[in-house]
């Protein structure tokens, strides 16, 4: 029921990958006009922003402006009232929800583990698919994220760095082609707050990974990310580089 | 006391239920001074007590005797005002009164109807409508139970249950621990029932029938079939409740609606997907690659 009706119509509504005309590279992720409303007030309106493979693009924005609606609507955790996504040339409508989050992790404010084992906690994507993880598989996982040997560590033992970092593993064993990363560190302190964004940097390039990350803070965008997108009172305003978004955004009223 | 002064044994019934309903006033008024506001809900309380059941009193000396038909009706009455009751209690579910009448006309249905088929329960009017209403009342107290539990556990764990539908899981796996708890925590009291059948507690049919001048075993017997009948029930109700439930956590697209914050997604109204940015021109808005 919730399928093609929400064409646009545009060129890029078959599958194949959207060419960007000013830079040749292919599109993996493009919104167009997404908005959602609840009860009179607008979250996000209209949104239109193109993100490239390989890309990682900052989303700033004063708190309450919108970013982690915007991030949502991506993952389709809720509906959008106007507008779509589009996913490797493909509308997201024609895609089955699950499918769509399995291609597009998300990783949240909180770790919000699973009560369990770390490895229970990264094979649990996969599982969903009826892949099974192997242990060295998931050995690999845990290595990447700095957590190697804690494969079997329940999860309520873990700091928050380390929770956040599984969480983080967790989404990966997916093998997103888009990652969302929704303040991934705002909730730690800030020794594990610069641990996390070091690992998530470098396996951001590492993987060459496409990536939109919601952060509050200034300085961290310009570490992660070259391109950044200001966000205000739900409506996107700028488009640029990190620095010349971060002086748009200086200037907010 | 009363009984030497009250001799025709209506008058001795009310002056009791005047007694009865001044001590439990003089309860309330004892906890308003603790500062525990229970005064007008007591009152309230005990006046829809006396009335409902008088009316049901009177109801069942119409019914008695006549065509056992009669029967179903005032069962289904009963069925349909318990899933309101249900409903009351848990209204921030969307969509709750369907599932409550669904899992108490269901759940409380099929006990009954199994029992008077195996002669576990008379057909007579006499003992179908008040065997019937201790079933569908249990049956509305554990839908109340699993429903409010269910809500309060989702809420609890939005978090984990939106991480597991962003890693592509389906709803009915994020939700599966909360629907145990749920189930779980609605059947405590039957459990308990169960448990403590006749140690702390002689429930109404045991003493209805003793004080009546039944043998106190075969009243014994009786109350726990009674109390089997209870757990049945209890058992069968809550699980078709959180089956039930379970469709009106989650949208179409598989979102979690039962949230806390109200923000429910909406759903797709098709051929929208301009409205909400009509005041936005396209070039304005647009973003490209730089």
């Amino acid at each position: 029921m919730l399928t093609s009706t929400r064409h646009d119509g545009g060129p890029a509504a078959s599958h194949e990958p959207t060419m960007d005309p000013h830079s040749g590279r292919d599109v993996a992720l493009e919104t167009r006009h997404l908005s959602r409303s609840i009860t009179g007030k607008v979250l996000v309106n209209a949104i239109s922003v193109q993100v490239q493979r390989g890309e990682i693009l900052a989303v700033v924005g004063p708190s309450g402006a919108g970013k982690s609606s915007f991030l949502r609507l991506i993952n389709r955790l809720d509906e959008p009232t106007g507008g779509t996504v589009y996913l490797a040339g493909q509308d997201y409508y024609q895609l089955a929800p699950r499918e769509l989050r399995s291609r597009v992790g998300m990783v949240m404010q909180a770790a919000y583990l699973f009560p369990g084992t770390v490895a229970e906690n990264v094979s649990f994507g996969p599982r969903q698919q009826g892949k099974y993880l192997n242990p060295s598989e998931i050995d690999a996982l845990l290595e990447e994220v700095g957590l190697a040997g804690l494969a079997n560590q329940d999860v309520v033992h873990l700091s928050g760095g380390e929770a956040q970092r599984v969480s983080l593993a967790r989404t990966l064993a997916n093998q997103p082609e888009v990652l969302l990363l929704d303040e991934p560190t705002s909730a730690l302190d800030e020794r594990a707050e610069r641990e996390v964004e070091t690992l998530l940097t470098r396996i951001l390039r590492e993987q060459n990974l496409t990536a939109l990350i919601v952060t509050h803070d200034m300085a961290q965008a310009a570490r992660i990310a070259k391109r950044a997108i200001l966000i205000n009172a739900g409506r996107l305003v700028r488009v640029g580089t990190v620095q010349e978004v971060l002086n748009a955004e200086s200037n907010l009223p | 006391m009363l009984s030497q002064i009250f001799h025709d044994p209506l008058t001795l019934r009310v002056a009791q239920a005047i007694g009865a309903a001044t001590f439990a006033l003089v309860v309330a008024y004892v906890a308003q001074w603790s500062g525990i506001r229970l005064q007008r809900e007591t009152i309230v309380a005990l006046v829809r007590g006396i009335s409902q059941i008088i009316i049901v009193g009177v109801l069942l000396t119409f019914v008695l005797g006549k065509a056992q038909w009669l029967s179903t009706f005032v069962l289904l009455g009963m069925m349909l005002a318990g899933a309101v009751i249900a409903a009351q209690r848990t209204k921030h579910i969307p969509g709750v009164m369907q599932v409550t009448l669904r899992a108490i006309l269901l759940g409380s249905g099929l006990v009954i109807g199994i029992m008077v088929i195996l002669g576990v329960i008379d057909t007579t009017v006499a003992t179908l409508i008040p065997v019937g209403s201790m079933l569908i009342a249990n049956a509305m107290n554990t839908t109340a139970l699993a429903l409010d539990r269910f809500r309060a556990e989702v809420e609890a764990h939005t978090g984990q249950i939106e991480a597991g539908l962003a890693l592509g899981a389906a709803p009915n796996v994020v939700i599966a621990p909360y629907v145990h708890a749920a189930v779980q925590a609605s059947l405590i009291p039957s459990v308990n029932n169960l448990r403590s059948l006749g140690i702390v507690w002689i429930p109404g049919v045991m003493a209805g029938m003793v004080l009546a001048g039944s043998n106190p075993i075969v009243a014994a017997i009786y109350q726990f079939v009674v109390v089997a009948m209870l757990f049945a029930t209890a058992g069968t109700t809550a699980l078709l409740c959180t089956l039930f439930v379970r469709s009106h956590a989650f949208s179409p697209a598989a979102q979690l609606v039962l949230r806390p914050d109200g923000l429910r997604p909406l759903l797709t109204i098709p051929g929208n997907s301009h409205t909400a940015g009509t005041q936005l021109s396209d070039t304005d808005n647009r973003a490209h690659g730089a």
